[in-house]
C-alpha cells in the first residue's frame, strides 16, 4: 500500500532518514520503535508530505506522492502533539476540518462518542489540557474513515480508560483491513495492538519483521523483553 | 481555498490588536481633518501618518500572526490541501483583513473630506501599502523558523524601508552630485514601496515643495499620468514577487 524506496533526508549536518527501504501492506498494524531521535517522526512526515525527501521516492497505492496532495484525504493523521489553533473552539476544529475534506456524512464518530468530546464543543482549543487535546486529536484522525492510519505517540496523554478504547478502536479498524502505522515507546501499548515491527537507529532501518518472527529470533514472549535485547544490542 | 480564507478573516477580525488599529486609523482620519481648515492639508498630513503607521502594523501583525499560526499550517498540510492553496488562502485572508481595516479606519474618513480622485489615490496605495507589507513579512516568515529572528527581521525591513532608504538615497545623491542622476532617482526610489506610494499621491497634489528630490525627478521625467501607471505597476510587482517567491519557498518547506 505504501512503498518507501531510499528514502534519505538531512536536516543541516544531522541524517535524519539514511536510505530508508519498505513496505508497509493493509490489514497490517505495525510499529514503528527506536529509540528518541532515530527518525521515527521524520519518516511519518515524509509519508503525509510535510518534510520532503533529499533522495528516493514513496508511492502510495503505487502513484507516487510528490507534488500530490489528493492521497492525503485517504489518511488519518494524530500527531505527536496536537496543537491547534487557541481562540477555535473544538466544535469550530471539527467544523473546519469537515469542511477542508468537503465530507459531513459517513463519518466514523465513535472516538468522539467514546471520549465524550460532544460534551466540550464549546471550550477553546487553548484553555484544553494535554490529555483531552491528544483525545481530539485521534477523534479526528479516525473521523473520515481514512484506509491508512498514521499515529504518532497516541497514548502518551490518555488517561488509561480513554488508552484501553483507543486501542480496541485501532484493533477493530485494523480487522476492517485498513493500514495502521504507530509509534511508541509505551511497549506494553503495543503488545496485543501490532503485527509488524520496523526498528530504526540513526535514520537507518535495521529490521522490518512479523512480530512471530521477532519473538522466534528473540526467544522472548513479551515484545517489551525482546525489543529491549534488540534495543541492549544496538546500543553504544 | 475560499474555506481557509474564511476561518483566516474570521479569526483575525476577532483579533483585538486590528480593532485597535482600526480606531486608531478612524481617530487620526478625523482629528487631522477637522484641525485643518483646508482638506487637502488635511490630506497631506493623514499621508505621512498612513505612510509610517500602514507598513508598520502590517509588517509586524503579519509577522506574529503568521508564527502563532504555525501550527495550524502544520495541520493544514497534513490534510488533503495543495501547498499553494494553503500558502495563497493565508496571504489572501490576512491581505483583505488588513485592507479592511485600513478602508473602515482611513478609507471612510477620506471620502467623507476628499471624494476626489486624489482621495481614492490615497485609499488605493493605502491598501497596496498593507498588501505589499503582508507579502514582505510572508517572506519574512518562510525565511526562518526562529520567531525572534523573524520579527526581528520584519521590524528592520519596516525601518529600512521608512527611515534608511531615504538616507541611503541622499548619501548616493551627495556621492555622486557631479553626474547626472536623474534616471538612476527613478530606478532607485522603485526599489521602495514607500517612498513610490508618496510620489503615486504628491504627483496629484501637485505640492512640489513636499515632494522630495525622488518625487520632483519623476514629474519631471514622465509627467504625471506616466509617473502614475509606472509607480502602481511597480507596486503591483512588490506584492506579487514576494507572494511568488515566498510560496516556491513554502512549497519545499519542512514542517
Amino acid at each position: 500500500m505504501i512503498q518507501l524506496k531510499n528514502i534519505s533526508k538531512h536536516f543541516g549536518k544531522l541524517k535524519a532518514l539514511d536510505s530508508v527501504t519498505t513496505i508497509c501492506e493493509k490489514s497490517e498494524c505495525i510499529a514503528l520503535i527506536g529509540p528518541n531521535g532515530c527518525g521515527k517522526t521524520t519518516l511519518i512526515k515524509t509519508i503525509l508530505g510535510m518534510v520532503v525527501p533529499d533522495s528516493g521516492s514513496i508511492t502510495f497505492k503505487g502513484d507516487n506522492i510528490l507534488k500530490h496532495w489528493q492521497y492525503r484525504d485517504q489518511i488519518g493523521y494524530m500527531p505527536q502533539m496536537g496543537r491547534y489553533p487557541d481562540n477555535m473552539t473544538i466544535g469550530q476544529v471539527l467544523g473546519m476540518m469537515k469542511d477542508i475534506r468537503g465530507k459531513s456524512e459517513g463519518l466514523d464518530e465513535d472516538l468522539i462518542k467514546a471520549f465524550s468530546v460532544q460534551n466540550l464543543l464549546n471550550k477553546r482549543m487553548g484553555t484544553l489540557s494535554g490529555g483531552t487535546i491528544q483525545k481530539v486529536s485521534a477523534a479526528l484522525a479516525f473521523l473520515f474513515n481514512p484506509s491508512v492510519l498514521i499515529l504518532d505517540e497516541p497514548t502518551a496523554g490518555l488517561d488509561p480508560v480513554a488508552s484501553e478504547l483507543f486501542k480496541e478502536k485501532i484493533l477493530a479498524e485494523k480487522d476492517k483491513g485498513k493500514l495502521v502505522l504507530i509509534t511508541s515507546h509505551i511497549l506494553s501499548d503495543l503488545d496485543d495492538l501490532v503485527t509488524r515491527i520496523i526498528y530504526m537507529q540513526d535514520g537507518k532501518l535495521i529490521f522490518h519483521k512479523s512480530i512471530e518472527e521477532l519473538r522466534q529470533d528473540t526467544g522472548e514472549e513479551r515484545l517489551v523483553k525482546s525489543i529491549a535485547q534488540v534495543m541492549i544490542s544496538n546500543y553504544e | 481555498m475560499n474555506k481557509i480564507i474564511k476561518y483566516v478573516i474570521t479569526d483575525i477580525l476577532r483579533n483585538k490588536i486590528v480593532l485597535i488599529y482600526t480606531v486608531f486609523l478612524l481617530a487620526a482620519s478625523f482629528s487631522v481633518f477637522s484641525l485643518e481648515d483646508n482638506s487637502s492639508k488635511g490630506l497631506l498630513s493623514l499621508l505621512n501618518i498612513i505612510l509610517i503607521v500602514v507598513p508598520l502594523v502590517s509588517i509586524i501583525f503579519s509577522t506574529i500572526y503568521m508564527y502563532n499560526s504555525a501550527e495550524f499550517i502544520e495541520l493544514l498540510v497534513s490534510q488533503p490541501l495543495k501547498r499553494n492553496t494553503i500558502w495563497l488562502s493565508l496571504f489572501t485572508g490576512l491581505a483583505s483583513s488588513l485592507s479592511i481595516a485600513f478602508l473602515i479606519g482611513a478609507g471612510i474618513p477620506v471620502l467623507i473630506y476628499q471624494a476626489n480622485l486624489v482621495g481614492f489615490t490615497m485609499i488605493l496605495t493605502g491598501v497596496l501599502l498593507s498588501i505589499i507589507f503582508a507579502a514582505i513579512a510572508f517572506l519574512a516568515t518562510v525565511q526562518t523558523r526562529d520567531k525572534a529572528k523573524g520579527i526581528g527581521a520584519a521590524i528592520m525591513l519596516w525601518l529600512y524601508f521608512s527611515l534608511l532608504f531615504d538616507g541611503l538615497v541622499l548619501f548616493i545623491l551627495f556621492q555622486f552630485a557631479d553626474y547626472p542622476m536623474e534616471n538612476a532617482m527613478i530606478g532607485l526610489s522603485a526599489l521602495n514601496p514607500i517612498d513610490l506610494s508618496r510620489i503615486l499621491i504628491l504627483l496629484q497634489l501637485d505640492v512640489s515643495a513636499m515632494m522630495g528630490y525622488t518625487g520632483a525627478v519623476f514629474k519631471d521625467f514622465f509627467g504625471a499620468s506616466n509617473g502614475l501607471i509606472f509607480s502602481f505597476f511597480v507596486l503591483l510587482s512588490w506584492i506579487v514577487i514576494p507572494v511568488w517567491y515566498s510560496t516556491l519557498k513554502f512549497n519545499s518547506k519542512d514542517l
